[in-house]
């Protein structure tokens, strides 16, 4: 039954309506492929039993003939997303045992739509990491490997898991969010498709918060229409998020039509770094000889304050993360430290925060700490907020002079090896979201699509960046593009 | 800017997150590595520049001022880590 597992969504979602499968029938292949991955550490916490309810219903519901897309299709869920009465620990010792009375909404649209959870993925703690290192419940791995060499590789992140169990095909498709690339470098590192709507496209409510103004949740999935299906179901307004945009959804996969003629294609000049890899240019300028060739202009453009992008995100996400994860005190869920006679509460907030949260966790809170302290908070904090400004300002002017979409590598190398960067300091890690960062800024939906491998056999991605609240003309430029690489490369299985 | 074990601590302190002294030199380095790194922001001019509110311009939506939700006591206290007599306990806060 393992072929089941390798379809993708748009494929299950025919065969369902047809009668050639049931849900039943593909979520057990998933939990059969699940059990065998251990290797990975992809899944952290697993629900067959849940699963198989869900399939069930499903089931009853394509008899029906009432079948949303998604009806039937067994996913995987970032272990970001609050499930009710479901582990939901955003990685973190911090939450050990946290098990909501609530759904998320992305979540509960996702199961109103009859999409089937088999359980949920591991990710960087809290979401603040580059390789899913940072995790409570240890590496999650990357299915592919360098050519015969068997070290392990990161699967990227933070949505590590969820790259790693959608390229190794435990799953037909994974929720991921998304607050610095954390989308996008994972699918890059595992030649999946991942977007990043625009901010205020899916409610953040119930989804553990990291950096509330740059958090955006997205689909993660085996290309781009399985992307535009899963995204539809996940949008759309929310009174419980304030932010959340009152706008319509268009069917997204109405709108792959992989016709991009006259498009404008913008590349930044400001993306040509120094001591980028020869491969990872040689894969950009493909890109653009692929999008040219479908009849797409492609144009020089400049996004000057490029190069600041990195340092203002690394003041406001960690000043944003410092205040949202206050709320971890002790108190009214999760870990409580172990206290000493005569400790009164300030010992409890400080020994329950040391043990809880990890050393990134906790290096982050400081930082934002410090730069929100009296005396600092004009010199880093409002100074990043002016440079956000100007940042988004920059893709305005591309945009205003009719730029459709930037095109860009959305990633500065190929898949790393777990511990590689160990005894980095950790500004090195961040640089990994030197692409990606630009583009949650400036709040704009972002796409990373897989377009070749490198000399060692490892997936490359490109991003494309898209218009604000024009995901689906981004989604088909990327559809443009993924018929032009026609990347199929799979994993050699070996877990 | 330089970060000396002082501040470190007193960072710690104000984030509520317990440092062990042996710790602290290595919190001052990390925090210099990445603060040297933030530096280059002072490169950009920002004269005049508006500091960014939110990303995607819109009007918060209000919504009467009324109660909607509640009465779920046992729901909310039922991941704390102690909870007695319909309360959330914390050790002994004044003396």
């Amino acid at each position: 039954m393992s072929e089941l597992t390798k379809l993708k969504i748009a494929e299950a979602r025919d065969a369902l309506r047809k009668g050639e499968v049931t849900s039943l029938e593909l979520t057990e292949a998933c939990l059969t492929a699940i059990e065998g991955a251990g290797a990975l550490n992809a899944f952290v916490h697993k629900t067959p039993e849940i699963a198989r309810e869900q399939a069930a219903a499903a089931d009853a519901r394509i008899k029906s003939g009432d079948a949303p897309a998604l009806c039937g299709i067994p996913l995987g869920i970032k272990d970001l997303f609050c499930t009710k009465g479901v582990a939901s620990q955003a990685a973190s010792r911090i939450l050990e045992g946290f098990r909501p009375e609530y759904e998320s909404t992305v979540t509960s649209q996702l199961f109103d739509a009859g999409a089937v959870m088999l359980g949920k993925l591991n990710m960087d703690e809290f979401a603040m990491g580059s390789s899913n290192e940072t995790s409570t419940y240890g590496d999650a791995v990357n299915p592919w490997r360098r050519g015969n060499d068997d070290t392990a590789l990161t699967p990227g992140g933070s949505s590590g898991g969820s790259a790693s169990a959608v390229a190794a095909d435990l799953c037909l498709g994974a929720t991921g969010t998304d607050t610095g690339g954390s989308i996008r470098q994972p699918a890059a590192f595992t030649g999946i498709t991942g977007i990043k709507p625009t901010y205020g496209r899916c409610s953040r409510w119930g989804i553990v918060a990291f950096a509330s103004s740059l958090d955006q949740a997205g689909p993660m999935t085996k290309d781009v229409r399985d992307a535009a299906i899963m995204l539809q179901a996940m949008c759309g307004h929310d009174p419980k998020d304030s932010t959340s945009a009152d706008l319509a959804v268009p069917d997204f996969e109405v709108m792959l039509t992989g016709d991009i003629r006259g498009k404008k294609i913008g590349i930044p000049k400001e993306y040509h770094m120094d001591g980028m890899p020869a491969e990872i240019d040689a894969l950009w300028a493909e890109g653009r000889a692929m999008l040219r060739d479908a009849g797409a202009e492609i144009v020089d453009i400049s996004l000057p304050h490029t190069k600041y992008a990195l340092p203002a995100y690394y003041v406001i996400a960690p000043a944003e993360a410092s205040s949202n994860l206050a709320r971890y005190d002790g108190v009214r869920y999760g870990h409580r430290a172990k206290l000493s006679h005569g400790d009164g509460i300030t010992e409890m907030y400080e020994k329950t925060r040391a043990e809880g949260f990890g050393e990134e966790v906790k290096r982050r809170v400081m930082v934002g700490t410090y730069v929100l302290s009296a005396g600092f908070y004009d010199a880093y904090y409002n100074r990043a907020r002016k440079v956000r400004t100007l940042i988004k300002r920059d893709f305005e002017n591309a945009f205003d002079a009719g730029i459709d979409a930037i095109l860009t590598p959305a990633t500065p190398s190929a898949a790393f090896g777990l511990g590689e960067m160990q005894d980095a300091d950790p500004v090195k890690m961040y640089l990994n979201d030197v692409f990606t960062v630009t583009v949650n800024l400036a709040g704009l939906p972002g796409i990373a699509v897989p377009t070749g491998v490198d000399s060692q056999g490892l997936p490359l991605g490109l991003q494309l960046i898209g218009r604000p609240w024009e995901e689906g003309d981004l989604l088909n430029t990327a559809y443009a593009l993924e018929q032009a690489a026609g990347f199929v490369s799979k994993p050699a299985k070996w877990w | 800017m330089s970060i000396d074990i002082e501040t470190a601590a007193r960072v710690a302190k104000l984030a509520r997150i317990k440092v062990e002294q042996d710790q602290l030199p290595e919190l001052a380095h990390a925090f210099n590595d990445i603060l040297g790194f933030i530096e280059q922001l002072n490169e950009v001019d920002v004269d005049g520049v508006e500091p960014m509110v939110s990303v995607t311009p819109m009007r918060l939506k209000r919504r009467e001022d009324a109660v909607t939700d509640g009465g779920m006591q046992d729901r909310i206290l039922s991941n704390a880590p102690d909870a007695r007599e319909g309360f959330f306990a914390v050790p002994k806060v004044v003396e």
